[in-house]
């Protein structure tokens, strides 16, 4: 089962691709876990989570060939 | 006068287009906009605005211009460093168009002149530059139940949206609290002084800004309502993502104008003190307590180990799995410098809230082992 990651903004920083294509994540939880052990700096990052474009508030089953966008809040004007 | 023989000529253009017509501009010509902040996004959102013929336009900006804003605020010019945003910005609208009507607040928007100012207009432009400002703008058109065009950019990327945009019928309005429902850890978030931003993106976003809010005055095309457009200037990929009303969320915004009062922004957005940092001498009180569980949250291996004191320790790399586990009321946690444990301590507010007591060790264990030895 494959999983694509688009990050956003401030995050990108951390994992210096804007996209992560990831294997074998069931849900949304275990995705975050995952991309956390191989990038520890996204702990401590504020984002929300948007599985196929649309915001999730709580942990969300994944499918095969879904689209994961991590979104960061900006603040400048 | 000016609402009973308007001068069409200048809008002939607009008019001309399919779908917006003379109706549209009567539309515009009736309408009040609030654009709160006069930088990056304000500067050209308030152009287009006051161009297009939005009848009533209110400005709110405390700043003074600056050479380091000319780069991308361009309704000013090297004359006016030092004058006031708000003043200078209706100044040189007026003279773009002399129809309208245009009211500067050089004044912060704060919690007790938020409500009197929004409450004159239809529609609010949040074109600030800080989160505290966000939060209170949003809470404050929640109450009041008005629509919010939001914009936000750093570096080479925005974010648009409209926000508490009650159209269909049926369907919630989503505000900036159902995108993100808390502030980010005080830091974590550079603003465009610190990360830097191409001085065309805010242009670009605030135009799009303008756009939006006529789009939804004049009742054309499909706004962004409920919904966040990225857009990124280096590679001109434009996402959009759907925000979800969640019941739970209004639960964070004050109830009522009393409460709205009351809220301290600054605080919340933790800036510039910690909220959850205590001090030594506090620490040390509460680490004789059985009530209070005190975690050490550095990785394995890492020294000094405090020998005075009971502690559990869960890694910051692994705190996410654990938290969930703590059963005291109180926590304090800490780390080397206090840095990494302020992180924590947020992890654990997203987690329990209000429901437990959340405490920070203010210069971690380095500080606590100097004040011990002195």
């Amino acid at each position: 089962m494959t999983v694509h990651i688009i990050l956003f903004g401030q995050l990108t920083d951390i994992t210096g691709v804007d996209k992560i294509t990831v294997e074998n994540c069931l849900d949304s939880d275990s995705m975050v876990k995952s991309l956390q052990n191989t990038y520890p700096a996204l702990i401590q990052s504020t984002f929300v989570i948007a599985v196929d474009k649309k915001i999730i508030s709580s942990n969300t089953l994944l499918t095969d060939q879904c689209t994961v966008a991590l979104l960061p809040p900006f603040s400048g004007g | 006068m000016k609402d009973e023989t308007p001068s069409y000529e200048r809008y002939q253009r607009q008019i001309l287009l399919k779908g917006f017509g003379l109706e549209g501009q009567h539309k515009l010509l009736q309408a009040k906009v609030l654009v709160i902040g006069a930088g990056g996004l304000g500067c050209p959102a308030l152009q287009y605005l006051a161009a297009a013929g939005v009848g009533t336009i209110g400005i709110v900006d405390e700043d003074i211009v600056s050479i380091t804003n000319l780069h991308r605020q361009i309704l000013f010019t090297v004359d006016d460093i030092g004058l006031p945003k708000a003043s200078i910005a209706k100044e040189r609208l007026a003279k773009l168009n002399p129809e309208i009507t245009i009211a500067a607040y050089n004044e912060r928007l704060t919690t007790c002149n938020a409500l009197a100012i929004i409450n004159a207009y239809d529609i609010v432009i949040d074109a600030t530059d800080n989160f505290s400002s966000r939060y209170l703008i949003n809470d404050a058109c929640v109450l009041l139940n008005k629509p919010i065009v939001y914009g936000a950019v750093s570096q080479f990327e925005g974010q648009v949206a409209i926000l508490n945009y009650h159209s269909t019928i049926g369907i919630a309005s989503a505000n900036y609290r159902d995108l993100f429902p808390t502030p980010p850890i005080d830091g974590e978030v550079l603003n465009c002084a610190e990360a830097g931003v191409l001085g065309v993106l805010p242009g670009i976003i605030g135009s799009m800004q303008a756009s939006e809010t006529i789009k939804i005055i004049t009742g054309i095309g499909k706004p962004l309502v409920n919904t966040v457009l990225t857009y990124h200037s280096l590679t001109n990929q434009m996402y959009e993502i759907e925000i979800v009303a969640k019941e739970v969320i209004r639960s964070l915004i004050p109830a009522n104008a009393a409460d709205f009062i009351t809220m301290d922004y600054a605080w919340f957005c933790a800036s510039p003190n910690n909220k959850f940092e205590i001090s030594i001498e506090n620490f040390n009180r509460m680490t004789n307590s059985a009530d209070v569980e005190i975690i050490d949250v550095r990785e394995l291996g890492e020294s000094p180990i405090p020998t005075d004191f009971n502690y559990v320790q869960i890694p910051l790399s692994q705190f996410n799995n654990k938290i969930a586990a703590i059963k005291k009321e109180t926590i304090v946690v800490f780390c080397q410098s206090g840095k990494r444990s302020l992180q924590a301590a947020q992890l654990l507010f997203n987690t329990f809230g209000e429901t437990k007591i959340i405490y920070s060790l203010q210069g971690g264990i380095t500080e606590w082992v100097k004040n011990k030895s002195t």
